[in-house]
């Protein structure tokens, strides 16, 4: 049996009807079309599906996607327009924090969530931050730096519009 | 068919669990939703998702202690000053939980009646006596958590009771507790063996009182009592811990699995319990030892237990 799902993606509403036990993540890429959270083992470890719910965190590949029902979705296509990156990702390019991709867009919502709640964070915070998602192909270090990169422009930006 | 209910409180979700035999509670999901797409158990054909039942979200103050609503998530626990500065051992367990992901969506209710032997919240709940509320058609029942955990996957919980809250019972003067666990590496880990202390210290600075409970060391957490009544009346130092700690081997029986030998769990429970006995102690005493103990445990402390 199919039930409605009512939610705002990106900040737009939209509607759905999906059985019980499909996973956001699922839903997410095969009905509504953003194929940006990928499915790397489909078991919340490697938080490449990672998405934000109400701002919070979220292997959608774990979730079911009727929970979402009537909240607010983010993924990585309503983070920045392609023409205009977000912070996390410029600073992901000029580091070199990225290789193959796979792992990206969990890693910049995954950094976003911290960025968003502490902007003011340390190594050891963005290592925290970063602990369920896993990456094949840098090594970690220039993930982390760009993270750090990151939130110090978003601070200097905080600084002087503030 | 399966079928699937959102309803919005408590007493609405104990209703649908009485009108539909087989249905499940889920959560946050991270067990329950984790399991079924892996394979390890099939997705229950009725879902009762509670995530939205805004009255098991709440938190209560009161004479007798706090209560944590039963969708408490292990994110709100693990920044709390209220339980890091009165239930320190809860909020070191839920900050060793899986991933921020994990800990914004994975509840303190979820997590016992998952009842894994190795969960981390079950050794701090039971140096702290605590007991939780289980919701039903037939009315509420209170239950100490130490008679709900009943075996591995397993509580005394019927089908249809929700649990609904957990009581922390307040704690005397000069007491402080920890939760300490043995972990291959620092994130998305399971404990290898864990363990809860709590220690009251008297006026004359030796050990009033202690509780120690472990975790992944026997079919469910379990206290140590034997360790408990050797530790009274002593004073709180390393060989007073050790010697405890030899004793709290005794109250286990620990399986081999992929992540340790059932040998090395036994050797590592009197260094994880030596551990949690000098944090508890020492925040007895005052000492300012930040949330989760695991990471920051005093220099002195990890070289005496070595
Ligand atoms: C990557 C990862 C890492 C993890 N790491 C840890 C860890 O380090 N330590 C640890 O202890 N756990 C860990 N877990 C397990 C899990 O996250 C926790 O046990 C969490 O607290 C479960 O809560 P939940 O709300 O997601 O439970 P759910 O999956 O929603 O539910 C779990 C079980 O409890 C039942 N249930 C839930 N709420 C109620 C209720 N109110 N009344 C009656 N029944 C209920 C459900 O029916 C189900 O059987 C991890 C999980 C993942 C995916
Ligand atoms: S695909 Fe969701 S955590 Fe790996
Ligand atoms: S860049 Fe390839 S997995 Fe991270």
């Amino acid at each position: 049996m199919k039930y409605p799902l009512n939610v705002r993606v990106n900040g737009v509403e939209t509607s759905v009807d999906v059985e019980p036990h499909r996973s956001l993540l699922n839903v997410l890429r095969e009905d509504i079309g953003l194929t940006g959270p990928k499915e790397g083992c489909d078991d919340s470890e490697c938080g490449a599906c990672m998405v934000l719910v109400d701002g919070r965190p979220v292997n959608s590949c774990s979730y079911l996607a009727l929970q979402t029902d009537g909240r607010e979705i983010t993924t990585i296509e309503g983070v920045s327009e392609p023409s205009c990156p977000h912070s996390i990702q410029q600073a992901l390019l000029e580091e070199g924090g990225v290789q193959c991709g796979f792992c990206t867009p969990g890693i910049v919502m995954s950094a976003k969530a911290l960025l968003d709640a502490n902007p003011s964070c340390d190594e050891d915070e963005v290592r925290l931050a970063l602990g369920g998602n896993l990456c094949r192909c840098t090594g970690y270090q220039k993930i982390v730096r760009a993270v750090l990169r990151a939130a110090e422009q978003l601070q200097d930006r905080a600084g002087t519009t503030g | 068919m399966s079928r699937y209910f959102a309803p919005t409180t408590a007493a609405e979700a104990a209703a649908l669990l009485a009108e539909h035999g087989g249905a499940r509670v889920v959560a946050g999901g991270t067990d329950l939703v984790v399991a079924a797409r892996g394979g390890k158990h099939r997705m229950p054909e009725v879902l009762i998702a509670i995530h939205g039942a805004t009255d098991l979200a709440s938190l209560v103050e009161n004479e007798d202690g706090v209560r944590l609503g039963a969708l408490t998530s292990h994110a709100w626990i693990e920044r709390s000053p209220l339980i890091g500065s009165h239930w320190s051992a809860l909020a070191d367990a839920s900050a060793l939980v899986g991933s921020p992901a994990t800990r914004a969506n994975g509840t303190l209710g979820g997590n016992l009646m998952n009842a894994s032997p190795a969960m981390d919240t079950g050794a701090p709940l039971l140096v702290f006596e605590a007991d939780v509320e289980l919701l039903s058609l037939r009315g509420t029942r209170t239950v100490p958590v130490a008679d709900l955990l009943a075996g591995a996957g397993r509580t005394t919980a019927e089908p249809d009771e929700l649990l609904t809250s957990v009581r922390l019972p307040d704690l005397p003067p000069a007491t402080g507790s920890a939760y300490v666990r043995l972990e291959h590496r620092r994130a998305m880990e399971i404990a290898v063996v864990g363990a809860a202390a709590l220690v009251t210290l008297g006026d004359d600075g030796r050990v009033a009182d202690c509780r120690v409970a472990l975790s992944a060391a026997a079919p469910t957490c379990v206290r140590a009592r034997e360790a408990e009544d050797l530790l009274r009346g002593l004073r709180p130092d390393g060989a007073s811990f050790r010697d405890a700690a030899a004793l709290a081997t005794g109250a286990v029986q620990p399986i081999t699995d992929v992540r340790a030998s059932a040998r090395y769990r036994r050797a590592m429970i009197s260094v994880v319990v030596s551990r949690a006995l000098a944090v508890a102690a020492a925040r007895a005493a005052g000492t300012d030892i930040a949330v989760p103990a695991n990471r920051n445990l005093p220099t002195v402390t990890a070289g005496s237990t070595g």
